[in-house]
């Protein structure tokens, strides 16, 4: 935790001295009210979010909210402004009254956001007092997503706040299993990649690859025909979309590895699609195949060794240790395979 | 299968300094630890992706962990650029519009 010091920042100390900008006398803000209707035009902000569209617009104001009809002993449950957070909790909660603590996450995700600290000690305790929280509810408790833990003290929490931080599940579709005893069970607690989980992940991959893909398509088509571009296009789309959906079946621990495969298979396709049927292979046609062979894996397997900072399952250590094993490997066979697609180009156009 | 895990990880937890809390059971979205008889122990030490939680929030300081920027493209910005790598700078911060990742 390089970045982080959960609750040495200014703030936390000054509500410690106790001359934080609540004075004791005056009433508390008014908080904001909610409910647990999905409607239409936030689930088109859900899908624009789902694409990258604008992605740094998909905010809610940061603050307390009610919802349903909370009084002071109504517990309290923290999040992050980001929508796609925010509604999957109050979609949660239909029927329950609750407030709910929003920090500023700038419109990032919870588990995101506790590991750059935005959702964090310092963050939270200021949000507890400039929200008149502590005036609000009579009891100590806040209720934080188990992922905010990454850049939550709970400690800290307590000393500079005197609320106690109680960590809820990782999902807010498991908060209402989680209220009533405030428990939750190991399956609650662990986190899980499931095909719908990584399916969501894919479009934003897929547009952050676009321009580069087509560019590459292009250029491809105009070195070395309609094959050679399809092929470079289906050698991103399945580093971006089919790598994540096929991610538990893969063979190999490291992610690049199963990138070099699934990328080996694409290429083998595109030569395939090249063989003209006859032998002897044209010296050009063949150092075509084999510049296609060795250009089209390499880009695969970026995209997939890429996929490791969308996962939850690996480490800074991990992804560390495949860029420098495969990184030389990937730009050797990348700058040998281009050389290849171009001279077979040129020797092309010098023989015409 | 790519979730068989080696041990890939910077996590060190020292048992001696453990008061049995179990605050990095209840943290972790990995089950690395388990509390057995007053006391942490490291149950599933492979499957650890250094998010840091445990280590936040171990009152005894008897967990460190390296966590950070985990993100490729990040690491990639930095050398890049001659930067440290940092999340913000690369797909997932407030200043990227139009990219993302989270």
């Amino acid at each position: 935790m390089n970045a982080l010091s959960p609750g040495h920042g200014p703030l936390a100390d000054l509500f410690v001295t106790g001359i934080g900008p609540s004075a004791k006398n005056a009433p508390p803000p008014v908080p904001f009210s909610t409910d647990s209707q999905i409607t239409w035009r936030q689930r088109w902000d859900h899908w624009q979010a789902r694409w990258g569209y604008r992605r740094g617009d998909h905010r809610v104001p940061p603050g307390l909210y009610a919802l349903g009809e909370p009084d002071h002993s109504s517990p309290v449950l923290v999040t992050a402004n980001y929508t796609l957070s925010f509604d999957a909790v109050r979609a949660a909660l239909a029927g329950h009254s609750c407030y709910l603590l929003v920090l500023d996450t700038k419109g990032v995700n919870v588990w995101c956001a506790a590991g750059k600290g935005t959702f964090g000690t310092d963050e939270l305790v200021e949000r507890v007092f400039s929200t008149g929280l502590h005036q609000i509810v009579d009891h100590r408790d806040l209720i934080l997503p188990q992922l905010g833990a990454t850049g939550v003290s709970a400690q800290l929490v307590r000393r500079h706040s005197g609320f106690r931080v109680i960590f809820g599940p990782v999902r807010a579709a498991d908060i209402p299993a989680f209220l009533p005893q405030r428990k939750a069970t190991p399956g609650m607690r662990r986190v899980t990649f499931t095909l719908v989980e990584r399916l969501v992940l894919i479009p934003v991959e897929i547009v952050n690859t676009m321009l580069p893909m087509i560019v590459a398509g292009l250029v491809l088509y105009l070195l070395a025909g309609p094959v050679a571009a399809l092929g470079v296009v289906a050698a991103v789309l399945t580093g971006t979309a089919l790598f994540p959906l096929l991610l538990p079946w893969m063979p190999f621990h490291d992610f690049s590895a199963n990138g070099f495969l699934l990328g080996g298979i694409v290429a083998l396709a595109c030569v395939w699609g090249l063989w003209p049927g006859a032998m002897p292979l044209d010296w050009v046609l063949a150092l075509r195949m084999v510049g296609l062979l060795l250009g089209l894996p390499p880009v695969t397997a970026y995209l997939a060794m890429n996929f490791t900072g969308a996962t939850p399952i690996t480490s800074p250590s991990w992804v560390r240790r495949e860029m420098k094993r495969y990184i030389p490997l990937m730009a050797v066979s990348a700058i040998l395979g281009m050389v290849g697609v171009l001279w077979s180009a040129i020797a092309g156009w010098l023989g015409r | 299968m790519a979730t068989q895990l080696q041990a890939i990880n910077t996590l060190q937890y020292d048992s001696h300094r453990c008061i049995g809390c179990g605050m990095c059971a209840t943290v972790c979205p990995h089950g690395v630890f388990a509390v057995e008889s007053k006391r942490a122990r490291l149950v599933r030490y492979e499957t650890c992706m250094e998010c840091g939680a445990c280590q936040v929030n171990c009152p005894t300081q008897a967990i460190t962990v390296d966590s950070g920027v985990g993100c490729a493209e990040a690491y990639i910005r930095g050398i890049l650029t001659g930067s440290e790598p940092r999340c913000d700078n690369s797909c997932c911060g407030e200043g990227s519009n139009g990219r993302g990742c989270c």
